[in-house]
């Protein structure tokens, strides 16, 4: 990753070496291997069931997996889901922070842009917006150093995407935390990512965003041939500059 | 177990206590140890049958249910028979009434202590798995909670109502409730009236002691009623505004 004696290395958050991940047989995930240093952003990407939300699954020890994944000791760790199981229980925002810290919301809620009149309100009775910004402000109560997020603006207006990403990305500069993130979006990967995993290509694609074309990153996640407006299909092979 | 979609599943499990109380009558020891003994025990198979095949609990239970039950009928001594299926309050003795008051006390207390890492499981394997939380030792504990509790009943509404008069006060409850520590504890108290009055009203009419049980059930079915009632007036005022 990081080559230039010049640059002191962060240190390593996660190392993942070898992964393999098999459900019912079928191999889902195989020889996935990684290194990702403090405060850098790894987006991970590739169509439906490249096995994405499979890979935070074993990284966080939910399902079985051969090869090693290795957490450095102080990584706590914050997830974002995609979407809650249960949100009819009649759970409100305050109960469901306070079920992982049960004091200092108020500097969580404001990272998120929620004023604290929200704490009162079911979890059921939120828009999707506002559920995953509560679903971020839960991940980072306890001031976690490593946050997955699992396409964290599914279900939310194109208009309240990018105010996400962007609070996000000063979160990540306020706490200096390391990210993985699963994303569709290619705005969002481009320009909120430091690196680029592919699960749906072989070997594995593994690259600082900046080295992967607008082209190759369609590709990458719809997984078909993309040729852009105006090129022959040829042109569309060239690699990037 | 209204939260975790368990009530089905609640009045399926007293059934299996059957034949505990059956063994228990046959040799002459105290009938709760012999269907604490049964629950406890198809909690466990249940428990790890889950784990083992991913089958929904409600279809490990419904296997179990029906055996136990098939079981029970057949080695239950015929003039008890009846006793067993529907109680009888008016043989509670102040023995009776004292151990049922240490359990439910230790009971309530190891569910303070289980009670966020719960809640939490029940909104999201996922973030209870991110949070450090043993999902499957959780859920085990809270079967054998359920078991104990189911044990204590049958004495006075036997094995057919017990299930309902633990799930229906928590169902009223639910219709009303604007938080989870409301949910809990309007629980709670729906539980006791409804098994105050139910068993004052047969009291009151000098009906027969078997008949205590299905009062308690039809007092905890009106105050469903009236929660329910009360939750459509607050959507139709809130619609009017």
């Amino acid at each position: 990753m990081h080559e230039d004696s010049e640059v002191l290395r962060r240190p390593v958050v996660l190392s993942v070496s070898g992964l393999g991940v098999k459900v019912g047989g079928k191999t889902v995930l195989e020889n996935v291997s990684f290194n990702l240093e403090a405060k850098e952003t790894l987006a991970i990407v590739g169509p439906n069931g490249s096995g994405k939300t499979t890979l935070f699954r074993a990284l966080m020890g939910l399902v079985p997996h051969s090869g090693r994944v290795s957490w450095s000791t102080e990584s706590k760790i914050g997830l974002v889901p995609q979407s809650l199981v249960a949100t009819d229980l009649p759970i409100t925002v305050a109960e469901f922070l306070s079920l992982k810290c049960k004091a200092g919301f108020q500097e969580s809620m404001n990272s998120v842009g929620l004023g604290m009149e929200v704490l009162r309100q079911r979890l059921g009775s939120l828009s999707g917006g506002e559920l995953q910004r509560v679903l971020i402000a839960w991940a980072i109560v306890d001031r976690p150093r490593v946050l997955l997020f699992d396409e964290p603006t599914s279900g939310v207006d194109i208009g309240a995407e990018e105010p996400i990403y962007q609070r996000l990305e000063s979160l990540k500069e306020q706490l200096g935390i390391t990210t993985l993130l699963i994303s569709h979006n290619m705005h969002v990967v481009m320009h909120y990512s430091d690196y680029v995993l592919a699960l749906n290509k072989r070997p594995l694609l593994f690259s600082e965003t900046k080295n992967v074309s607008h082209t190759k990153l369609l590709e990458i996640i719809y997984g078909a041939q993309v040729t852009p407006q105006g090129t022959a299909p040829q042109e569309a092979e060239r690699p990037s500059s | 177990m209204i939260s975790k979609r368990m009530a089905l599943v609640g009045d399926a499990l007293s059934h299996v206590a059957l034949p505990g109380l059956a063994l228990g009558l046959l040799f002459g020891f105290y009938p709760f140890i012999g269907a604490f003994a049964f629950l406890a025990a198809s909690a466990l198979v249940t428990w790890r049958l889950q784990k083992s095949t991913e089958l929904p609990v409600d279809a490990i239970v419904g296997v179990i249910f029906v055996l136990a039950l098939a079981v029970g009928i057949l080695i239950t001594p015929q003039v008890d028979l009846l006793e067993a299926l529907f109680g009888d309050v008016s043989t509670v003795t102040a023995v009776d009434a004292a151990v049922a008051v240490v359990i439910s006390v230790l009971v309530v207390a190891v569910l303070r202590a289980i009670y966020d890492k719960l809640a939490l499981a029940m909104i999201s394997r996922e973030l209870a798995v991110s949070n450090r939380v043993d999902v499957d030792r959780i859920n085990l504990v809270y079967l054998l909670l359920v078991s104990v509790v189911v044990a204590l009943g049958i004495k006075e509404v036997g094995t057919i109502l017990v299930g309902a008069v633990v799930i229906v006060p928590a169902a009223a409850a639910r219709n009303v409730a604007t938080s989870l520590s409301r949910f809990s504890l309007l629980s709670g108290i729906f539980g006791v009236v409804s098994a105050v009055v139910g068993i004052t009203i047969a009291g009151a009419f000098s009906l027969s002691a078997e008949y205590a049980g299905p009062i308690v059930v039809l007092t905890g079915a009106v105050l469903f009623a009236l929660g329910l009632a009360l939750k459509f007036s607050r959507r139709d005022r809130v619609t009017a505004q």
